[in-house]
């Protein structure tokens, strides 16, 4: 299992690093080190002495892939992209350009959309999961038929109009709940209860009909069928067999997506004015700061890079005819 | 007068000539002749795809520019510009511009404002619109009024379908002669087609009757016509919908079919690719893609003639960018399946004959994948046309000057916080894309049912 695991993250690296030459040529298309040092001393009365020596500071002097001039190993070390690349590898994110340290403001604001996307995923996946199995028991029957065309509709609708129809009757309508805003500890509660309702209604439609399908899957094989046969009854067969032997491909989707909640949602927090790492990543992208964007990119990579091995991991303790070598 | 042709207006035009180039080959193949019509048997899957033409007409009305002269014609000064077709059939629209915010159907601005009448009185009072019920004489029931004009419409609508039947009549009496009397196939749901026919038909007609006397769907901040501004973001979310996966799919086609029939390291090199652009969160990935562009377009603001130019070029790279991060996903089912195929005996057989990879790629892999492309294509699109929506509400989709229902819900959450709600323009993106994206999810919904053998029903 160690040794597992130890490859499947050096299997990561060559990943995290294209990730990294994807940003890094994507930002230095336009974000040359000139205009970041002509950004950071001042649009006035900047030198080409003083915009070298800045870039001579910042190790920015350096070419951008290949050091002709370095011996050996150092050609290719000695550059932009490996510099740029190391520090991130050890989450050492620098200064966004309104000169706040990203790592700082990172570990600051994960845990309020830990707050959000944590009880949204869980409570999401319990309703939809406990709603599939309920109409798997009316499957086939005009039940069931109803129910997915409202799951169909519910998936036609655009994430915006939950939020805003949600703000709108809660809040300034019925005055349930406070439109926006977020404290710290349980006073916080109120300020949540609303964008995780709606994060849960919005999703039901289409994870109802995709854990249908998964069971109904399960349900139309063979040993559900000698189950049946037994007289074992309908609940029992589901939770017995259904519900577990679906479990895998539930996982599959399911386990990916827990460590990217550190991300939180940029639509959702913005809209509550939740300051966590979604509104931050939103409001560096309006801002056009591109250090921010970059770290959010590469943490994003990373977190999902840990949900991979963690579904693997996962298998095992769910099926033990998997064994991780 | 001249017809100008923006880059995504060729692209529309193109696509349309590969749907129809798509439409003859089903007509001569039998089993997709065969499977095709039994997507067409459920009506629900009829009235979607009756929908589905009906936006894709209006998105190709819309992609038809025109450049009207400035000289000459003094009446038409003012309209001198680039405009759509679709543009110009609503040209009483554009030019019935109200002064602010006016609901549906209204007689009077929304909200008061103060006026000074001759005697240097200041009064508070509710302005009556420049157009917006204008041809009422005061006191009139305006729902009297719209009833009244509700005839005409209906008149119209049944004629053309009377016309359709007709035509529809004589070709089936023309074909019924060849039918094989064995043939027992189903008879296709033609009551659901013609219903939805009618009733899109007649609202349309009914609204572009009343929009000569009235504001339908009321007016915006600047006095603007909201269902001017619906009808013309059609063009944009099918556009998005559209065209994506027409970038998408030759880049999903050709990898994901040589990582599967190549493996060793082509495989190795193609997955580690789409690894790495997968591992990016996605909206992050757009995000960025589109910062860069945006940075490029002002660095470059010379290559652009004209805004419209700008706004397309930005509609153009949007396209391409979310082409290029959706991919992935198509890739690895096509990657699998192909793996799944090429073990199979035929194509052994096919190999030691002596075919090369490009002939069995093309007579044995090819079709048996399309299956899973066609799934792919019309799953992506509903999808893709919600996504628009939330680009341009982070800040990185169309240009703001472009008509779509993402910047329509964009300035409709300001909007809903004034006192009383302005809810019109919201209300109006909601429809026409709510009724645009459900009609794509049933209708992908029978696509797959058909065509995917795995499905459970």
């Amino acid at each position: 299992m160690f040794a597992y695991i130890m490859r499947r993250v050096l299997f990561a690296l060559p990943i995290l690093i294209g990730v990294n030459f994807i940003t890094f040529a994507l930002f230095f298309m336009v974000n040359t080190p000139e205009d970041m040092a002509r950004a950071q001393l001042g649009a006035k009365q900047t030198t080409p002495e003083m915009i070298q020596s800045w870039k001579v500071d910042h190790g920015y002097d350096k070419p951008l892939f290949f050091n002709a001039d370095a011996p050996g190993l150092a050609k290719v070390q000695d550059t932009l992209f490996v510099q740029e690349s190391m520090k991130l590898f050890v989450f050492d994110f620098g200064q966004s350009d309104s000169g706040r340290q990203i790592t700082a403001d990172v570990y600051e604001r994960m845990w309020p959309s830990l707050a959000i996307a944590l009880p949204t995923f869980v409570i999401g996946l319990v309703t939809n999961i406990a709603l599939a199995l309920l109409i798997v028991l009316f499957r086939g029957s005009a039940l069931d038929t109803a129910t997915m065309m409202v799951a169909v509709a519910i998936m036609s609708i655009s994430g915006l109009f939950y939020i805003i129809a949600g703000q709108v009757l809660f809040s300034k309508v019925w005055h349930w709940v406070p439109i926006s805003g977020y404290t710290e500890g349980w006073e916080g509660f109120k300020f949540l209860i609303l964008p995780i309702f709606i994060g849960v209604f919005s999703g039901i439609g289409a994870g109802m009909r995709w854990y249908r399908s998964i069971f109904l899957e399960e349900m139309n094989k063979d040993y559900i069928r000698t189950a049946r046969a037994k007289g074992l009854s309908d609940l029992k067969v589901l939770f017995g067999h259904v519900l577990q032997n679906g479990m895998l491909p539930i996982l599959t989707g399911v386990v990916v997506v827990i460590p990217t909640l550190f991300m939180g949602s940029l639509i959702m927090e913005s809209f509550f004015g939740i300051p966590g790492l979604g509104s931050y990543t939103l409001d560096a992208i309006n801002a056009q700061d591109f250090g921010i964007v970059k770290a959010m990119v590469f943490l994003g990579s990373v977190l999902y890079i840990i949900g991979l091995i963690l579904t693997d991991i996962s298998y095992t303790l769910f099926d033990p005819r998997v064994k991780l070598a | 007068m001249s017809f100008v042709w923006l880059w995504t207006d060729l692209m529309v035009w193109s696509l349309l000539f590969v749907i129809l180039a798509g439409i003859r080959s089903i007509k001569h193949s039998e089993q997709a002749r065969k499977q095709w019509r039994s997507i067409f048997e459920s009506p629900i899957a009829m009235a979607s795809a009756v929908i589905l033409t009906f936006y894709f007409v209006f998105a190709l009305l819309g992609s038809v520019h025109i450049q009207l002269a400035s000289s000459g014609d003094s009446s038409l000064d003012k309209r001198h510009g680039v405009y759509s077709v679709l543009d110009l059939s609503l040209m009483h629209l554009i030019e019935q511009t109200e002064r602010t915010y006016s609901a549906p159907f209204a007689t009077h601005e929304y909200s008061t404002s103060l006026n000074f009448d001759e005697n240097g009185q200041v009064s508070q009072s509710y302005l009556a619109l420049k157009y917006g019920g204008q041809h009422l004489t005061k006191g009139a029931s305006i729902w009297l009024d719209v009833l009244k004009k509700t005839g005409l419409p209906l008149l119209l609508t049944f004629g053309i379908m009377a016309l359709l039947l007709l035509l529809h009549g004589l070709f089936r009496f023309r074909t019924a002669a060849l039918r094989d009397i064995n043939n027992k196939a189903k008879t296709l749901p033609w009551k659901t087609a013609y219903i939805s026919v009618f009733s899109l038909l007649f609202l349309f007609i009914w609204f572009y009757h009343l929009s000569h006397f009235y504001h339908v769907l009321g007016t915006d901040k600047v006095g603007q016509d909201v269902l001017l501004q619906s009808i013309k973001s059609i063009r944009t979310g099918v556009l998005i919908g559209l065209l994506t996966t027409l970038v998408m799919l030759p880049l999903a086609l050709i990898l994901g079919i040589s990582a599967g029939y190549f493996k060793g390291w082509v495989d190795d090199v193609i997955q580690y690719i789409y690894t790495t652009l997968n591992s990016i969160p996605g909206v992050l990935l757009i995000a960025a893609a589109v910062l860069v562009m945006q940075v490029i377009i002002t660095n470059n603001s010379d290559w652009f003639g004209s805004t419209e130019e700008r706004a397309d070029l930005r509609l153009l790279f949007l396209i391409f960018i979310l082409g290029l991060t959706s991919w992935t996903g198509l890739c690895r089912l096509l990657r699998a399946e192909t793996l799944k195929i090429s073990q199979v005996e035929y194509v052994s057989a096919a190999k030691a004959f002596g075919l090369g990879p490009f002939k069995i790629i093309k007579n044995h892999i090819l079709p048996n994948l399309m299956h899973l492309v066609l799934i792919a294509l019309v799953l992506d699109f509903s999808g893709l046309v919600l996504a628009e929506a939330v680009l341009s509400y982070v800040g990185v989709g169309v240009d703001p000057t472009t008509a779509s229902w993402g910047n329509m819900i964009n300035q409709a959450r300001l909007e809903m916080a004034r006192e009383p709600m302005v809810w019109w323009s919201l209300f109006s993106a909601f429809v026409f894309m709510f009724t645009l994206v459900l009609s794509a999810n049933l209708f992908s919904d029978r696509v797959q049912t058909v065509l995917d053998p795995r499905r459970v029903h």
